[in-house]
């Protein structure tokens, strides 16, 4: 799960890590099927927490496709509805994996602290973020 | 040609000004902008407010040079086809973005090669002058360090 623009593009980058695995895909914006040709994509709308009625939509959209898939595991880049997808998929047994987008150089996102309650994998790209605690650092998308 | 960006949410027009009236001054006829959502309108360079991911990734690997805002999408895009890319950054203090993460971005990777940083519209204007002497550095391969993508191939495969 990313969301559209950077989000996305960092996902594409982990493909190799889902070799061998029955993969959807779950995104906000049209078009991106051409880049995982053969997968399941899914579209819901974009929402952050400054948009409530959205973000309820969101949620709704992102429930209903979780429970069409039934995930083993979710793996995001963010942002906001990454979040949403880890949170309603821990409830349903999926493992989580949270991977802090590139961008957030200088603290993590909102979306990427609360990921740290959810168990799983928690990873940061900037070793100066990661801490006892805290997300790991295991490398970085570039 | 030249392709702006300014990413898949919000207008940026503060840089799409200086691009604009460099282009008009310049005489630069093959520029194409994506200015994201606005009332302004650029009138001296081609744009859409979006471009679809497949006319995004046909128009960044046919360009000569990205100028971006300084988001990952424009950024990874550019060191996947080795083009080389001038990225300013949004301020939240200007209502361009609702934190600074852009600002830390543009210092972290001001560093590599085929990156250049302007910092404000003012260092715009000079990176815009040199444009033709950017290169590219040798593009990037299409996957994340395999540290990172070990990492989460083992949690994927280690049973709960």
């Amino acid at each position: 799960m990313a969301s559209g623009g950077g989000h996305w593009v960092q996902l594409l980058r982990l493909r190799p890590a889902f070799e061998g695995c029955d993969v959807s895909y779950l995104t906000t914006s049209g078009g991106y099927q051409r880049d995982v040709v053969g997968a399941r994509v899914f579209v819901v709308n974009d929402a952050s927490r400054w948009n409530k009625i959205g973000l309820g939509v969101m949620t709704m959209r992102v429930a209903w496709v979780l429970l069409r898939e039934r995930p083993n595991v979710i793996v995001t880049t963010g942002a906001a509805p990454g979040y949403i997808a880890l949170r309603i998929g821990k409830m349903m047994g999926a493992r989580t994996v949270w991977i802090d987008s590139i961008a957030n150089a200088e603290e993590l996102s909102m979306g990427g602290r609360l990921a740290g309650n959810l168990g799983g994998l928690w990873l940061t790209q900037w070793e100066h973020l990661a801490s006892e605690g805290g997300p790991q650092y295991a490398g970085a998308v570039v | 040609m030249i392709f702006v960006t300014v990413g898949t949410q919000l207008a940026f027009d503060r840089m799409i000004r200086v691009v604009d009236a460099w282009a008009g001054a310049s005489g630069r006829a093959d520029v194409f902008a994506q200015i994201g959502p606005g009332a302004w309108r650029p009138s001296h360079i081609e744009w859409s407010e979006f471009v679809t991911p497949g006319e995004f990734d046909r128009r960044s690997r046919e360009s000569d040079v990205i100028i971006g805002h300084a988001g990952m999408g424009a950024i990874l895009t550019a060191m996947q086809y080795g083009k080389p890319i001038v990225i300013m950054p949004r301020r939240a203090a200007l209502r361009e973005q609702r934190n600074d993460h852009q600002v830390a971005t543009a210092r972290r990777f001001s560093h590599r090669q085929g990156i250049t940083v302007a910092m404000d519209e003012h260092e715009l204007v000079d990176r815009l002058d040199q444009l033709d002497s950017l290169v590219g550095a040798d593009a990037i391969s299409d996957r994340a360090s395999d540290q990172l993508i070990n990492a989460i191939r083992e949690f994927i495969h280690d049973s709960p």
